[in-house]
């Protein structure tokens, strides 16, 4: 792994060494002191959350409850994931919210009240989003609204618009096996142990293959020793989580059992690895982070900036389109709540919370999961502990705050440290 | 010797603002051309309209001796032409090799080739005598003055770009980084480049550049060896427009 090439006299050759574990944590304080927190906002509030949770609530620890909330947190964590993409070129979207309830609104139409088969909706759903994506795009890059106004006029109209397609209040259930599924059934354990280790080891394979073709280019690559550490941190972590998910949380096992991954996990694994996939390993994912980044250089570079700027709100509306889905899927019907209240402050939050900043530039994929959980566990501790509606808008709202608080702060201390 | 870029009686109005008067203007390769001028006196718009962002209302261009017409930044760039502006049209968000091939990203099907343009990048670096800088894989924003503008004149010059201009490289760094970029200037007109420097600073345009083209109120007052003349002398031609037998004739 060390085989480095030495060029004389050049001063970036000498620090092409492997970076091992002890120079990697040392590099991440440094980035931490300076203000670059990236998710460790959110790691520190799940573990103290949980930790409370758990003492306050012995029934938060159980196999059941730990599933719960992946089903709970699975919409907002999705759409979440679009919202990063809309935050990374410092552009907002507060229509995201009811963007998912109209999608959801037209699957529920087109699969109850049309009876078309669910593949069918689900791409109306997800077009649906795709076209609410290009009208919000279109009005904030080319005609040049703020993404502000743009989508808070949309958050109203998009409440008339659920109202226009449920009919004025009434409840849509939904019954196809299918979309009910998507939120409330589980993998067989034996296929949760499969995927855990396809998953472990494509991780540990791309680590490796990338380390092996840098070092034998003679750039920098990562040391054994932090490679071994990242795929047994995901072995351990995960195989934990495989574990609780497969024992039995049913009341009565005798009449039904109740074990398995829930289906939402591979969902949110699989846009998880793609969009981060698109953002960090595509010229398409550079170039929005350029225009988060100064969109000046973006252009002169040769950017089509309003272009980006439209496919990022395709993006975050499609991917609402998705988090409506899944919230069908769960409550197994659509009312003109399903993607109200607090579902967007939620997303945004979880955004924001995972290290996403407000300010454009700054974010990953992987940062939405991490604020989902967050908010998942708030969401699912506060339930249990008997709060009514009243505590529960409180919190979210000053959460919601206390993460922009650390995103403003942590920007304002990387300017001061000079890395921003 | 035949210019590498030059212009022939160039004018240019904005409306009823005439902003050139017949500029012509050569830059030869393997030397540094300082550009200097007052305020106002057209600097900035001579180069926008050699680098195509700006159309010229008449007037010829040749480079490499044969004319050539450029519509827009991008005939330039295929020309060879490289603009580095004053505001440097970095992303602090990126690292320098992102930087270095913003826009222009070397790929691998769909995928970036990162090791390709990490390697490209290095030894453009390398190639520029460029040791100041710790990391290539370092963010922007953690870079100083000179390090930034060490990374733009390097992303001109990664294209193989045959005429670099520089505007006003020097305008806010401290006296260690102007001597460091200076000397990157120096590299880049002895690896055969013509480099066209725009300065306010005499003892900048003194200390790189082998000919001096001095602009007065939008008119070329005169195109010299730097050796020719002194440094009075060209602060009268950028104060007046003429000193002793040199500059605008009335």
């Amino acid at each position: 792994m060390n085989k480095v090439k030495e060029h004389p006299g050049d001063t970036v050759a000498a620090e092409r060494k492997s970076p091992s574990i002890g120079v990697s944590v040392r590099a991440y304080a440094e980035r931490v002191r300076g203000g670059d927190m990236g998710a460790l906002p959110a790691v520190l509030g799940l573990i103290v959350l949980c930790t409370v949770f758990s003492i306050a609530r012995p029934a938060f620890l159980t196999p059941i409850n730990f599933a719960n909330l992946f089903t709970q947190g699975a919409a907002i964590t999705v759409i979440a994931m679009g919202l990063v993409f809309v935050l990374l070129v410092g552009e907002i979207d507060l229509s995201a919210g009811f963007a998912s309830g109209v999608c959801a609104a037209v699957l529920a139409v087109t699969l109850t009240n049309l009876g078309l088969p669910w593949y069918v909706c689900v791409l109306a759903a997800i077009l649906t989003g795709v076209v609410i994506g290009i009208v919000l795009g279109v009005l904030v890059a080319k005609v040049g609204i703020p993404s502000f106004v743009v989508t808070l006029a949309a958050f109203l109209a998009f409440q008339g618009l659920v109202l226009v397609l449920v009919r004025e209040g009434t409840n849509i259930s939904i019954r196809d096996d299918v979309i009910v599924a998507i939120a409330t059934r589980n993998l067989p354990p034996w296929l949760g142990w499969v995927l855990f280790a396809a998953c472990v080891a494509a991780y540990a394979g791309i680590q490796l293959f990338r380390a092996r073709k840098r070092a034998a280019r003679g750039l920098t690559a990562d040391a054994m020793s932090l490679i071994v550490a990242r795929v047994g941190a995901l072995a351990v972590i995960g195989g934990l989580a495989v574990w609780v998910l497969n024992l039995e949380r049913s009341r009565n096992p005798v009449l039904t059992s109740l074990t398995g991954v829930p289906i939402v996990v591979p969902i949110i694994l699989v846009l998880l690895v793609f969009w981060t996939f698109v953002l960090h390993r595509t010229a398409y994912g550079r170039h929005i982070y350029a225009v988060g980044g100064n969109p000046e250089a973006a252009r002169r570079a040769g950017i089509p900036v309003d272009r980006i700027k439209v496919s990022v709100f395709v993006i975050c509306s499609s991917m609402a389109a998705v988090g409506g889905i899944m919230a069908a899927s769960r409550a197994a019907s659509v009312d003109p709540n399903t993607g109200g209240s607090s579902v967007l402050l939620y997303a945004v939050g979880a955004a924001v919370i995972g290290g996403t900043s407000l300010f454009g530039g700054k974010g990953r994929v992987l940062d939405a999961v991490m604020g989902g959980a967050v908010v998942a566990v708030i969401e699912n501790g506060m339930g249990l502990m008997g709060y009514g509606a009243s505590v529960k808008y409180l919190v979210t709202g000053s959460v919601l705050l206390l993460a922009a608080g650390v995103d403003a702060i942590a920007r304002k201390r990387a300017s001061a440290a000079g890395l921003r | 010797m035949t210019p590498l870029l030059e212009v022939r009686g160039i004018d240019k109005s904005f409306g009823p603002v005439q902003v050139l008067h017949d500029v012509s203007f050569s830059a030869y390769a393997g030397e540094v051309t300082a550009l200097v001028g007052d305020n106002g006196a057209g600097k900035s718009t001579l180069v926008k309209c050699i680098g195509g962002t700006y159309p010229i209302d008449s007037g010829e261009m040749l480079f490499e001796g044969k004319p050539v017409q450029v519509n827009g930044p991008r005939d330039a760039a295929a020309l060879g032409i490289e603009i580095v502006y004053q505001d440097l049209a970095l992303c602090d968000n990126l690292d320098i090799v992102q930087n270095m091939f913003l826009g222009r990203e070397r790929r691998r099907g769909i995928m970036l080739d990162e090791a390709a343009m990490e390697e490209q990048a290095q030894e453009t670096l390398t190639g520029l005598s460029v040791r100041t800088v710790k990391s290539i894989r370092q963010q922007v924003s953690s870079l100083s003055g000179g390090q930034r503008q060490t990374v733009a004149i390097a992303k001109a010059v990664l294209w193989n770009s045959k005429v670099v201009i520089l505007d006003e490289p020097t305008a806010a760094l401290g006296v260690a980084q102007t001597a460091q970029v200076l000397e990157l200037v120096r590299t880049l007109a002895d690896k055969g480049l013509a480099v066209v420097l725009i300065s306010h600073n005499m003892n900048d345009v003194f200390a790189v550049s082998d000919r001096i083209a001095a602009l007065y109120l939008g008119r070329m007052a005169a195109q010299v060896r730097t050796a020719d003349v002194t440094h009075a002398q060209v602060v009268e031609l950028i104060t007046s427009g003429r000193s002793g037998d040199l500059g605008i004739t009335q």
